[in-house]
Parts: structure tokens; sequence; C-alpha cells
């Protein structure tokens, strides 16, 4: 899928109806059908260990990585898919991926939770929550150093606020910051939860924004399921942190309407009136309805991209299902890149 | 070759891999206007700047995750821990990040960083501050482990690990800092990892050993000599992933014989993995099990007394090398 062209929106006269958002929305209902489909691929047992899908938070995604160029460069935690497919990854790669094939997006070593496609600027998913938050301050240092204005974005739940590489990487973000050499934008999804512990439960200070201000990093607040607003914040703080190399945090308020992952049927957590209450602000709903007030997007349209979508989804899903599993030899390759013999003696695969 | 401490080897493999690629920096804690706790980067802010010499936080997680981010990125971070004891804070940036982001991504990234720094006992800093962690690192796939005996190793794998493409822990023995040796001159002298050395040759026992473990044995050896006629050949693994055995096993076929020496515990150690591998490979030729000297198995006590009596010396080897020829008694 082709990544959502940023566009200059002063050539349109109402900027609302420039065609990147039909675009976007385009993008966002994608997502969601692609992520249904890994739903029940999942439950078919095509898809094994985890499965966490962002259906909810698309606006999140594609808001604010429509807003970047194409050699700036994203990390993400274990909900990655979406990012993978805003930034314009094959979608039959990224779900090869899933299903364990030699063709997925990572070799067939990585899954769900560790998709990774350096070519579009997706530097990694991350399975341990709040890990790889260090890992991107350290990317941000890097392009700086390398005397380029590419920068880094940093996904992350509210979840990953609370273990000690969230606070070391953002207290020296802020640091490298001062020198103008952390070129970095932090992204906290929050969706409410950390798995199924709630903000309230889990932070001792709720007003998550604030515990980044104490490391000196500028920080404001987004309603993540309305688009409009978080391309709007993104487009400013893009472009602020291009010019000045120092970090910003952009709390991104959303809500996953699916489980924690694919095994969170009952959901304990919360009550199914909270999840329908929420629904109610379905991100595609509030750009299509959008689109349709000021723009004069039509039912057909909309069923047009949705059809358009549902095809590319079940096009992705084929390709993951006829293509050939990871060669045996593939075990032993990319463990590390060189020196001699390995510790253990190899066993008959290769 | 120029006579150099093994401090001086470090820093000299630094600094001349810093003058040779841009890409190359370091960061860690009181490394810059500090000038480093063991002053290993003794001048290096003044010559290449902060940008360069980076004075972190005390915040280990921090510094080996941010190196894993620009090693990705195709910069060659070198990481100092004041102590490898503080390297445990990061195990989460090493094992499961620097570690694995090569495979989980089907090798589209080079993770080129290495995370280096003192380890080992002997001076009465006690338990937190004393342990030695070669098995715990070499048992994961995905990163190096290094550990250098003498200075002209020091120099030459601190090389090959700055320039290579993988992460690197390379563990220093901070008893061996101010130990001499000739070190090549040439700024593009390098040590391979994966080249188990004889340091000494000898027909009847072999000693298996590396880092300062392994300049105990070579002083036995020539004791045991001199003294008892006994030949022990002394073999310097120099790196414990990769693991090169084939020297042991070619040593072990002629002496029949060998003993594993490390200073860490002796469970789940690396002489458990070498003990281990020469019966697998070697069973018909041996006249003797395996015989290891090693740590007690002890947190590191503070007393002088108490931490001798912990770390293995000179008497344990010949006491493993008479038990395995069945001369003692």
């Amino acid at each position: 899928m082709a990544k959502a062209k940023k566009e200059s929106s002063s050539a349109v006269a109402d900027p609302a109806c420039a065609p990147e958002w039909s675009d976007l929305l385009r993008q966002m209902i994608f997502i969601r059908r692609f992520e249904e489909a890994t739903e029940r691929e999942f439950r078919k047992g095509k898809i094994g260990g985890y499965l966490h899908v962002y259906i909810g938070q698309e606006a999140v995604a594609s808001g604010i990585i429509s807003a970047l160029d194409d050699d700036d460069i994203v990390f993400c935690g274990y909900r990655d898919h979406a990012q993978a497919l805003a930034l314009g990854s094959d979608p039959g790669k990224v779900m090869a991926e899933l299903f364990g094939k030699g063709a997925g997006i990572s070799r067939g070593k990585g899954g769900s939770m560790h998709l990774f496609d350096a070519e579009h600027g997706l530097y990694g998913g991350y399975g341990i929550v709040g890990g790889h938050l260090t890992l991107a301050a350290g990317a941000a240092y890097a392009l700086r150093y390398q005397g380029t204005d590419r920068i880094a974005v940093c996904y992350f739940g509210d979840g990953a606020m609370n273990i000690g590489s969230f606070h070391e990487a953002l207290n020296m973000a802020g640091l490298w910051g001062h020198q103008g050499m952390c070129p970095i934008i932090f992204i906290i999804e929050n969706n409410g939860y950390a798995m199924g512990t709630s903000v309230e439960r889990h932070s001792a200070l709720t007003d998550l924004s604030a515990r980044v201000r104490a490391y000196d990093i500028p920080t404001e607040k987004v309603d993540g399921q309305d688009i409009f607003a978080v391309r709007g914040v993104a487009d400013r703080v893009v472009r602020q942190v291009r010019e000045t190399g120092k970090p910003y945090c952009i709390e991104a308020v959303t809500y996953r309407f699916s489980g924690h992952g694919a095994a969170d049927l009952l959901q304990p957590y919360r009550a199914k009136e909270e999840v329908e209450k929420h629904r109610q602000r379905d991100p595609i709903t509030i750009l299509r309805n959008r689109l349709s007030e000021v723009c004069g997007l039509s039912d057909e349209d909309v069923k047009a991209m949705d059809d358009w979508a549902t095809a590319e989804a079940a096009k992705a899903v084929k390709f993951a299902e006829e293509a050939p599993l990871a060669e045996p030899h593939e075990l032993f390759e990319d463990v590390v890149a060189e020196h001699g013999p390995r510790p253990v003696r190899e066993s008959e695969h290769e | 070759m120029s006579e150099k401490s093994y401090r001086d080897a470090i820093r000299d493999a630094m600094m001349e891999e810093m003058d040779r690629d841009p890409n190359v920096l370091i960061m860690g804690e009181d490394i810059g206007v500090y000038e480093g706790t063991f002053r290993i980067t003794a001048g290096m802010l003044k010559k290449y700047g902060p940008k360069r010499v980076i004075d972190t936080p005390i915040a280990e997680a921090g510094m080996a995750g941010t190196a894993v981010g620009m090693a990705m990125l195709g910069l060659r971070p070198i990481v100092e821990m004041m102590t490898m004891n503080f390297a445990i804070v990061a195990a989460d940036q090493i094992l499961n990040h620097a570690a694995k982001v090569r495979y989980f991504s089907g090798g589209q990234v080079d993770v080129p960083m290495v995370i280096r720094g003192p380890q080992g006992a002997g001076v009465q800093l006690s338990a937190q501050h004393s342990q030695s962690f070669e098995s715990f690192y070499a048992h994961f796939p995905g990163i190096h482990v290094v550990a250098p005996g003498t200075p002209a190793d020091a120099k030459g794998m601190l090389k090959t690990a700055i320039r290579g493409k993988d992460p690197v822990i390379f563990l220093e023995s901070a008893a061996l800092y101010g130990m001499k040796g000739e070190v090549p001159d040439d700024p593009d002298f390098t040590v391979p990892f994966g080249k188990s050395r004889v340091a000494r040759e000898g027909k009847d026992v072999t000693i298996v050993s590396y880092s300062r473990m392994m300049q105990l044995s070579l002083s036995v050896a020539e004791k045991l000599a001199k003294d008892e006629n006994i030949e022990c050949e002394v073999i310097d693994l120099r790196t414990l992933r990769p693991l090169d055995m084939e020297p042991v096993y070619a040593s072990v076929a002629r002496t029949h014989r060998a003993v594993v020496v490390q200073e860490q515990w002796k469970p789940f150690g690396a002489a458990a993995e070498i003990a281990a591998s020469i019966t697998e490979a070697c069973f018909d030729d041996l006249d003797a099990p395996v015989y290891r000297v090693t740590g007690e198995d002890v947190p590191m006590p503070y007393a002088r007394n108490l931490e001798l009596l912990a770390t293995p010396h000179e008497e344990h080897i010949v006491r493993g090398v008479k038990k395995v020829m069945y001369a003692h008694g």
C-alpha cells in the first residue's frame, strides 16, 4: 500500500478537502480491515504467538506518520501493524510475517511483535514494554550526529511509562536536546490501559504529560480519535523537532476497541458499556463524517474505499497463505554477522 | 612493538579507532570531565569533544539502549560500564535488544557496539562489585563475549570489536590494568574472535583458561615445570563466544588430562561448558575426569582474609593438575 502522501494543504480552497484526507481515510479503513483479517486468521490458527491489533487507534498511526518525511524513522512497541502499513510496508509481507512465513517482512523471525522494515523507516516493533524508548533516543542522536535533518518517532503506550527505561530514555533525550542532539517525537498512545490495568491503577500521577515535562521535554495532549487534531499537532511538532533537534512528546488520548491481545476475550477489567461508549468515537467515522459534511464525500465513495480495503486485506491473506514456509537454514542466519565458530555445534539442519 | 600496560592498550585501541572512523564514539559515567574511574578514558574528552565522548547520567539501561539505537543507525558506540557489575541494570537492553534485533528483523540491521568495563575480584570491593559475568553473557546467542588476558589481546580484540558488526561484551580484568606486555604498533593490528591460543606448550596436562586466570595458570605452569617436572599446556580461550575449542581438543588428545580455571562461581559457569565440551569431544582420550578450579560459591566478602579464601590461587590450580595426574596425596 502506498504511503499517504504529504501534500501542501494550501493548494486547495478548503484544506480539509485536500485529496490527502481521503487518502488517509482509505488508509485507516484498510488498517481496520487488515486487523480484522488478522483476528480471523488468528482464530483459524493461521497466526501463532501473540496478536495485538490496533482497532480504534488508527488515527494515531496515520495522523503522525503522514506528517513525516520519507527518510524519517519510527520505533514502536508490539502493537505495530498499523505503523508498518502507514509507512508503506507491503501488506502481503506484513501478513506473511504474522503467518510465520519466510517471505515475511522480518523473514518470519519476528512475528507480530517484531515487524521491521528499515527500507520504509520502520526500525522495529519491540516486545519488552518500554524497552525500545532508549533505542529510539539513541537513533535520534545518531541522525543528528550524522548531520542529517531526519527525525525519529517513538510510539509507546501509557503502560510503558512506569518502567525504568522510560525514565532513562526521556532524561537522556532531555539532556541531549539541550545540545540540539535529539530530534525525537515521543508518542504516548494513551489508550487507558496497561494491558488490563487502568491508568488510575498504574500511574500515581494520572496526568501523563506532566510526567514527561519533568524531563524538560515539552508535551501536549491531543484527541487521538480525531485525525485532524493529531495531524495538526504533528505537522507543527515535526517541523519544530526537525529544526531544533530537541525532543517533544505528544500524548494521544485514544482507546482500543479490541482486547489487549487476541486471547483477551473476557476483558474483566472494563465494562462492555465503556467499550460501547468509546466505539461511538470511532476515528474512521469521525474522519468520514467530516469529509461527507464538508467535502461532499459520498457513501459510494466510502463503499469503494471499503471494497478496495477488504480486497487488499484478502490479497494479503492469500499471499501469506500461499507463501512457502521459512527455509530450515534460516534458523541459523542473522544470529550474528561475523566471527568464527558458533559455540554450540549445529544440528542436522544445516 | 612497544611495551604497554593493559590499560593503555585499551585506551590506544579506542583512540586509534576514533581517529580512524568518525562514527566511533564513547559514552559512560564520568568518562569525560572526570576522566574515568580507572582512567581508561583520560584525555579523550579534550581530544574528541563532548559529542564523541559523552558523559551520561548514572543510567546503564539508558547508556546501553541508546547505544543500540545509535548502532542500528550506523554509528559505532563504545559504552564504558564503570564496572560490569552495573551492567546488570542494562540486562534488558543488552540481552533482549542488542542481542536480538538482528535476528528478529531478519538481518536488516547491524548492531556494531561494544560494552566494555572491568570485572572480577581482588581489591576488597565486596559482594556487589567483584563479580564475573562471562558465562552470564556467553549463554546468549547474538553477542560476542571477549575476555583478553594480555595487553596485546586487549588492544587487538577491542579493535576487532569496534570494527565489527555485532554487539560485543568486552570483559576487562580490573586486576590486569597495570600489567605490561609487548603490543604491536601497527594501527591495523587486530586479533580475530574465535581463535584460541596456545599460551604455553606442554605434554602432561592441558590447562584451559582466559583473562587473569590464564595469567595465573601460566605462572603455575612455570613453577610445576621447574619444581615437579610437570609440563602443562596452557590454552587461552580469549573469547567465550565464539568459543574455539579445537585447540583444546587437539591438546587433550596429546595430554589426556584437562583442568579448567575460572574466577567465577562453579555452578553453571564457563568451566562447566568447557568441561562438558571436552568430555563430548574427547571422551576416549581422557585419562581422568576434567577438573574445574573456580571461586568459592559465596557472595564476595569484604574482609581481606575471607576474600582470599573465596578466589582461586596458584595452589588451587596446582591441586587440580595433580588431581588429574593422580599425583596428589
